[in-house]
């Protein structure tokens, strides 16, 4: 067991280092310097040579590179030129943001696709299957860009039921209040990323259901005399549970990877809207440090994904 | 046996022959014809697959007719012209820009895309995944840490840095960055059903009798899951569409100049074109809609032909 999770561990550190180099390197050939046009638009060529001779951007590569992992390890980003401060200070700021709506919107796809996987399953083939099974298909191929505009339009714009940018409103004040505004801003996006990502879930769910239904140890339940309900909640869902729990970490990253659509149709101020405002300007040092956190958390949620599942299936267990 | 039969039977050895060829051919159903046969017993399939070959062959003549430099002019007269009417049947944009055209011409530079994307994209997979798969030990293993790298990418992050490194890009450009990193899912599926097959009877006794590797995988393996791969290529035909979509959508995919699907739903960012001026991104959504459902649609139908347990048509 242990020794699968260390292999795990292993295999993880040169895929760091290939992505922070992959990254370092991509930033490093986009085109434009930083200086020119964000000091002043009359500045001297001259002096902005010497800035960027100060900031070492004249250097061989390697050697930047370099500069920039010994930076990493002691925590500094760098500065971003955009905003005039630190990476980690900006990226701190709107981390919170990012995690907070992921979540929030993993807790929903779950409570939503738990009960519907299991429904689905216990009524193999019947109707509420196939109505489950053309929802889950229809939410799966409909790209999420699209279902956002419409989601904010229908429910922001023309019902006017939920705020449409911002994650919080400018006149909160006292802690209820804020939090309050908080969840208020998260709600619809976080709905429609639920109502429309359960498809992973309930499949899997559905499947899971379908197999214990016919296993022994149901059979023996049956026999027993448990009641279907308890058959259901305690014997089918508790054993399908843990795997289910594995698609946790799968489902973060995507949430991830969608977060840049959600926050720029909603203009939610989190790392996805900041990255796709940085390329915009430019800003190298937040790019860099974005890609790679976002990559790292990528990591690291398969990581979690791969451990729960070894746990629970020996089966997959590298030798 | 044979010959005993010929003897004591009035059918001639032709019409034995022809007999014998028809009721293999009826024993032995090619893969198109029960593709067509599924088609046949499901209706709304049938209709999803004539929406879909219909709506491509209208873009792709349509935008030839369509003078697009000039349809792209700013023509202030028409600024957001109500929709239905002679001139402008869905209205017109903000620079007062017809947006039944600029539907047409995006379609096709959107669904030609996506196309391309599904092309490369699907064969470098499935190459990738026969391979992987078939070559089970370090070969397979070093394929597989490519593969859990590319996974750990943020995708839509790198795609949009590398359509900013890269100057002067047009379609054909954005298909191959694209190419880079949709082909993880493919291969994914092709490696575990090749990894199934490559121990079957079959590939042991051709390996046997000295049959190169090459021609077991692409001559042998690979029409044995070609049900697999047209199921495949089809369902990711409908998520590529996404793909190019979503980047013009979010002003990284096709520039500005040249529309597409997604540039125009990017209409909607402005809160008065949302509310107001709905004409000019609404269309395009629910036709990317309405494209995605259909050709899923007929995914779903290629995988029930391809599973015999699911089949609806072939019975008869």
């Amino acid at each position: 067991m242990w020794k699968t999770i260390l292999r795990r561990f292993l295999i993880m550190i040169p895929e760091v280092i290939i992505l922070s180099l992959l990254v370092f390197l991509l930033a490093k050939a986009m085109p434009g310097d930083p200086f020119t046009g964000s000091i002043n638009p009359k500045a001297d060529p001259q002096q902005i040579k010497h800035l960027m001779r100060m900031n070492g951007l004249y250097d061989p590569w390697y050697q930047q590179y370099w500069n920039w992992v010994v930076h990493l390890f002691h925590g500094n980003l760098g500065n971003s030129y955009q905003y005039q401060e630190p990476v980690t200070r900006l990226i701190e700021g709107r981390a919170g943001n990012t995690l907070w709506l992921a979540l929030f919107t993993m807790i929903l796809t779950y409570v939503f696709a738990l009960p519907m996987g299991v429904f689905a399953g216990r009524h193999e083939g019947k109707l509420p299957d196939t109505i489950i099974r053309v929802y889950t298909y229809v939410t799966y191929c409909i790209p999420f860009f699209v279902i956002l505009v419409i989601g904010i339009w229908i429910f922001g714009y023309v019902l006017g039921w939920f705020p449409t940018t911002g994650s919080i409103s400018s006149d909160a004040t006292g802690w209820l209040h804020t939090v309050g505004s908080r969840f208020y801003h998260i709600l619809l996006p976080g709905l429609l990323g639920a109502l429309f990502g359960t498809v992973n879930i309930v499949q899997y769910l559905r499947s899971e259901v379908i197999d214990a239904k016919h296993s022994d140890y149901v059979r023996t339940a049956r026999s027993k005399g448990v009641p279907n309900r308890d058959i259901y909640l305690h014997h089918i869902f508790r054993n399908s549970l843990l795997p289910i729990a594995a698609f946790a970490g799968y489902s973060i990253t995507g949430l991830l990877n969608g977060s840049i659509f959600t926050e720029t149709v909603f203009s939610y101020p989190g790392m996805g809207l900041l990255f796709v405002n940085s390329i915009s300007y430019r800003d190298y040092t937040v790019i860099t440090a974005l890609v790679l956190i976002y990559g790292i958390l990528n990591l690291l949620g398969t990581l979690l994904s791969d451990i729960i599942l070894s746990i629970v299936d020996p089966r997959i267990r590298i030798e | 046996m044979a010959e005993n039969f010929e003897q004591h039977s009035d059918i001639s050895a032709a019409d034995l022959a022809r007999l014998s060829q028809e009721a293999q051919a009826e024993a032995t159903p090619s893969t198109a014809k029960i593709i067509w046969s599924e088609f046949k017993a499901d209706r709304p399939a049938m209709a999803a697959l004539f929406i879909i070959v219909g709506f491509i062959v209208f873009v792709m003549v349509g935008a030839l007719f369509i003078n697009t430099p000039k349809m792209m002019e700013t023509n202030i007269m028409a600024y957001f012209n109500q929709p239905f009417t002679p001139e402008f049947w869905l209205g017109a944009d903000s620079g007062g820009r017809s947006v039944a055209k600029q539907l047409i011409v995006g379609s096709r530079n959107s669904i030609g895309i996506a196309i391309g994307l599904t092309i490369i994209s699907s064969t470098f997979g499935i190459c990738w995944g026969l391979i992987s798969g078939y070559f089970n030990g370090y070969i397979d293993w070093g394929m597989q840490r490519v593969y859990d790298f590319m996974m750990m990418l943020p995708m839509t992050m790198m795609i949009i840095v590398l359509v900013t490194i890269i100057p002067h890009y047009n379609s054909v450009t954005l298909t191959f960055i694209f190419s880079i990193f949709y082909w993880e899912g493919t291969s994914r599926l092709i490696r575990s059903r090749t990894l199934a097959e490559a121990e079957k009877d079959y590939v042991a006794a051709s390996r046997t009798s000295g049959t190169s590797h090459w021609k077991i995988i692409f001559r042998e393996i690979m029409p044995n899951i070609s049900s697999l791969i047209i199921v495949d290529c089809t369902l990711s035909f409908a998520e590529n569409i996404g793909v190019e979509t979503g980047l013009s959508y979010l002003g990284f995919g096709l520039p500005s100049q040249t529309p597409s699907l997604g540039t125009m739903i990017s209409n909607a960012n402005d809160p008065n074109n949302i509310t107001q001026y709905w004409w000019t991104w609404l269309p395009a959504a629910l036709e990317i809609i309405i494209l995605c459902l259909a050709i899923s649609y007929v995914g779903q139908v290629l995988r029930r032909a391809a599973d015999a347990s699911q089949r609806q048509g072939a019975a008869d």
